[in-house]
């Protein structure tokens, strides 16, 4: 117990003290997240727009494809980039594998479906909502994508939410695919990991803390969003 | 009959609407042309807003043909909704959102904006969030949209059921005026009150079928069928 209240009160030195290697961690985590988030809300939002205005046959098989992605284990995805992006792999030559940028896109790959998905259920409620005023007005689904995106803008936003919480959390996809290399491509979640096991609680527990106080913001966030949306019929 | 460059006369054709097998509208032929407002009235049930939706090709009927006499006659039509959908956005932007659509250029589309805005006595709350406005001022807009488009035909599906009387009151001044612009109306109600202050002519739909179409003054005095002289009659006794 006191080696527990020593390491948590250290812990909040490394915090408050700005500790230079503590800050490295959690900036590459941003950045491997925040750049995964990005890529993933540029494909993830028009694809979940579309996926809810137009009408094609298979429509229910892709939809339901999709919504199975979003539970993808982030170890297989790390697996799959992984074989994708090593020496032998078909994108070996580009030399990625243990780099950030494999870590971003293991993490695309992870939050698409995510963000595609949880986009598609708000523009169907939406399309819903205006299909039969946008068609009246001579409104092509496809050009309703642009329209739904900007009138959800609000609800959407939780979707990309969910996203990064998912991102920053997730801890098999980058280890496998960045190979936690100390300085290189060692995250919150990895080094959380690495340093449990090695003993030394006070940096695990000050990532922890982070980590928490990241998601716990996030979700707050996305309570109130949903609050915001519903108070003024947004 | 046809007019140069009117899409009208409208030509339903034995349209018919299925679902399940079963006939929600039935063999329903009609012909619209230029000129008297048209009130499609009927009890709930009667097929009316499926007519309408039909006509305007919103509704694939299950058989049966919507004729039009222009190639192009959806850029010539517009409709207004028994519940407005507001765009959630300023009421200026939704109906330059429309005017967009049709392909005219910010300048033209402003100017038509505030036009139309001016008419429907809607200037003064044009950068309020639509969404905001109350249910009258918000039907109001929707119909302002819909007239900006400068539509030869404007169907209207029950544009007052969810109004009270004062902003019904309002919208049925509109609908005058629109009418009284050439714009041809075609509207459905089961407010027989709403029918007798508005239309020219009726056309009674019973349960998916039509029962009588008759000039307004015949339609309310002497009623043809046995359903407008029943649904007449129940009116009269509430």
């Amino acid at each position: 117990m006191n080696d527990f209240s020593q390491a948590f009160s250290l812990s909040l030195d490394l915090i408050f003290s700005l500790d230079a290697r503590l800050a490295e961690i959690v900036l590459l985590s941003l950045r491997v997240s925040l750049s995964a988030v990005l890529i993933a809300t540029l494909i993830g939002l028009p694809l979940g727009a579309a996926l809810a205005t137009l009408r094609f046959p298979g429509r229910r098989t892709v939809n339901a494809f999709l919504s199975s992605l979003m539970g993808l284990p982030p170890v297989v995805v790390g697996l799959v980039v992984y074989l994708l992006l090593s020496r032998s792999g078909p994108m070996g030559s580009l030399g990625l594998l243990f780099t950030p940028t494999a870590m971003i896109i293991a993490q695309s790959l992870l939050i698409t479906p995510i963000i595609a998905s949880l986009a598609r259920q708000v523009s169907e409620d939406l399309w819903g909502e205006y299909r039969d005023q946008l068609t009246s007005l001579g409104c092509e689904p496809l050009r309703a994508v642009p329209t739904i995106l900007w009138d959800g803008r609000y609800r959407l936003t939780t979707a990309v939410l969910a996203g990064f919480g998912r991102a920053t959390a997730e801890v098999g996809a980058v280890m496998i695919v960045g190979g936690n290399i100390d300085h290189v491509t060692r995250v919150m979640t990895t080094t959380i990991a690495l340093e449990t096991s090695k003993g030394n609680l006070s940096l695990a527990l000050a990532l922890g803390m982070i980590l928490i106080t990241l998601s716990l913001t996030i979700n707050v966030a996305t309570f109130m969003i949903r609050d915001q949306v519903k108070g003024e019929s947004l | 009959m046809t007019l140069p460059g009117s899409i009208l006369p409208l030509k339903l054709v034995d349209l018919t609407y299925a679902v399940d097998g079963q006939k929600l509208v039935h063999n329903l032929s009609l012909e619209f042309i230029q000129g008297p407002k048209t009130l499609i009235l009927g009890p709930n049930g009667a097929g009316k807003s499926l007519t309408l939706r039909m006509a305007h090709g919103l509704l694939k009927p299950t058989s049966g043909k919507v004729q039009w006499q222009q190639r192009h006659p959806q850029r010539h039509q517009a409709m207004v909704f028994q519940r407005p959908v507001m765009l959630r956005r300023s009421a200026a932007a939704n109906i330059d959102y429309a005017l967009n659509l049709k392909g005219l250029g910010k300048a033209e589309a402003a100017e038509l904006r505030n036009e139309v805005l001016a008419k429907t006595g809607l200037s003064g709350i044009a950068a309020r969030p639509a969404r905001v406005l109350s249910i009258g001022e918000q039907q109001r807009l929707a119909i302002a949209r819909a007239w900006a488009l400068r539509p030869q035909v404007l169907f209207l599906d029950e544009p007052t059921a969810s109004l009270d009387p004062k902003a019904t009151r309002a919208i049925e001044d509109l609908i005058e005026t629109i009418h009284a612009a050439g714009t041809k109306i075609i509207m459905s109600t089961h407010d027989m009150g709403q029918a007798k202050r508005l239309a020219d002519e009726v056309i009674f739909l019973n349960q998916g079928m039509l029962s009588e179409r008759t000039a307004a003054s015949d339609f309310f005095s002497s009623p043809r069928s046995a359903e407008g002289r029943a649904f007449l009659e129940g009116e009269l006794l509430l």
